[in-house]
């Protein structure tokens, strides 16, 4: 034991006060929308099956067995279930688990905040959530910008992001003194989009307002669906601000085969690098099978834009009390 | 030796990168919401003292280095090399000078430093942070001047030279911080 028991909150008081005020007014503008506040549960029979997503596995037991429940890596799959049932648009507050993560920017048990709006494409939802944040930050935000990845990729990089080519991607790894790139990313394109992105150009996005990154290279889609006019890209966005990744939106993808296809790919994936097996989420599965409206819908990090509006250096700033005083 | 994976990475942890002993200075966790995790990490190189910045796939591992830092007591120099004792084994060590580098500026003999050990041998050699050393040359004092302004070099039984006030004389005994190389009182016999 160290000299003192570390009982006291990772935050301050008025951090405290700051987050209540932020969940309130959160609160306030999606009632406004008459978008409907919904509960789904973090514990689920179901795991995420993303390769990147490192799930928490705990175990309901009951006098006849001993089931793996997993907490939830986001709420995503249960809100599709209402939303495929009739609930109409909906939002939810809530903690997300993703194991092993860590470090400035990250808390293994973290607030998220999820919506979904019928019939919504991606630019209606990105106009938004543009609103969320000027309502957020009293308007005191630089109006926002909206670029795709490819342009800020080959902004910061000078490179092409659709099109992959081994020889140009490590040349600039050499000249922007990343050489570590060119072991591990190899010829993956898709890690080397992680890793450029992250470390290239990431850092630089939003520094003084908004900025909603969309149509990333198809290779990155997860959950979005293609572009309809260019199957190179997909119908995902991203938010940034002070160079702080804050959220992810899709049009989401609707297709049940289409869905079923990915889940088996990323569980194969899984398969390949010896991760633990993920067991795809039948009920979900079932739900787009009866029919997903057509919705499009996005989480943002509630305690990174805490830390913002807190003008914070570090998630445990914000955080009543983080994973070390758990 | 063990092996450390990146989120074992904290600082002062003394890994073997690229056949070199290395001590971690800084791990920052990097990760895309959707995509792969990597650990931009800062480390010294404890053979060259230069600190350089690396990335790795979270989750990859280094092995770890014996890398152990000891009190020892500084001996003498037989010109080649110098030599540091354990006081409780009166276990002895050598170093040569590009080891010792400029530790030597503030070593004298029968002195306590810390010798850091790689594999047990000698890797670095790092002196007291403050030491007490004679003044053997400096420029007369100039009585009745206490002021901190100007000053002048002097130069230590050692060797190193360091800045002094104007008041303080040839012969006289000071406290120097080896960090900084900066004078910090004269000490009183």
């Amino acid at each position: 034991m160290q000299n003192s028991t570390p009982w006291q909150p990772s935050c301050s008081i008025e951090l405290l006060q700051l987050r209540a005020r932020m969940l309130q007014r959160i609160r306030v503008f999606f009632a406004e929308r008459n978008v409907l506040e919904v509960e789904t549960p973090l514990l689920s029979h179901a795991s995420s099956t993303d390769a990147q997503l490192h799930f928490f596995t705990t175990f309901y037991e009951t006098s006849a067995n001993r089931q793996p429940l997993f907490l939830q890596t986001s709420p995503e799959f249960a809100m599709k279930r209402l939303l495929a049932a009739g609930s109409g648009s909906i939002f939810q507050i809530c903690k997300a688990f993703r194991n092993g993560e860590a470090g400035r920017f990250h808390n293994p048990e973290f607030t998220m905040l999820e919506w979904y709006r019928i019939n919504f494409d991606l630019t209606e939802l990105m106009t938004e959530v543009e609103s969320l944040f000027d309502f957020l930050f009293d308007g005191q935000l630089a109006p926002p910008l909206r670029l795709s990845y490819q342009t800020v990729f080959e902004q910061f990089t000078g490179l092409n992001a659709l099109i992959f080519s081994f020889e140009d991607y490590s040349t600039f790894a050499k000249k922007a003194n990343l050489i570590d790139a060119i072991k591990i990313c190899g010829d993956n394109h898709v890690l080397w989009l992680d890793f450029l992105f992250s470390f290239c150009v990431q850092p630089y996005l939003g520094e003084k307002g908004l900025c909603l990154i969309q149509d990333y290279p198809a290779c990155q889609s997860s959950l979005a669906r293609l572009n309809a006019n260019n199957p190179l890209i997909t119908e995902r966005v991203e938010v940034f601000l002070h160079g702080i990744e804050l959220g992810n939106g899709y049009h989401e993808l609707t297709d049940f085969f289409e869905q079923n296809r990915r889940f088996d790919a990323e569980i194969e994936i899984r398969c390949r690098e010896n991760l633990p097996a993920a067991i795809k989420d039948e009920n979900l599965l079932a739900a787009l099978k009866n029919g997903l409206p057509n919705c499009a819908g996005i989480a943002l990090g509630l305690d990174r834009i805490l830390m913002i509006l807190a003008k914070m250096q570090k998630i445990s700033d914000v955080l009543s009390f983080d994973i070390e005083r758990a | 030796m063990a092996v450390y994976s990146t989120s074992e990475f904290r600082s002062g942890l003394k890994v073997m990168l690229d056949n070199d002993p290395c001590a971690i200075i800084e791990n920052e966790f990097v990760k895309p919401g959707k995509g792969q995790a990597f650990n931009r990490v800062k480390i010294r190189n404890l053979k060259s003292g230069r600190v350089i910045e690396r990335t790795f796939k979270s989750g990859e591992t280094l092995e770890g280095a014996d890398v152990v830092d000891m009190e020892m007591q500084y001996l003498y120099n037989d010109g080649d090399y110098r030599h540091f004792m354990m006081q409780d084994t009166f276990e002895q060590y050598q170093a040569d000078a590009k080891i010792v580098g400029d530790a030597a500026l503030w070593l004298r003999d029968q002195d306590m430093c810390t010798v850091t050990l790689w594999n047990d041998s000698p890797l670095a050699v790092t002196p007291a942070n403050f030491v007490e050393l004679e003044i053997v040359e400096t420029d007369p004092g100039v009585r009745g001047d206490t002021s901190g302004g100007g000053g002048k070099p002097a130069k230590l039984a050692t060797g190193a030279v360091v800045r002094v006030p104007l008041f303080v004389a040839q012969g006289e005994i000071i406290k120097v911080d080896t960090r900084t190389g900066e004078y910090i009182s004269r000490v009183k016999e």
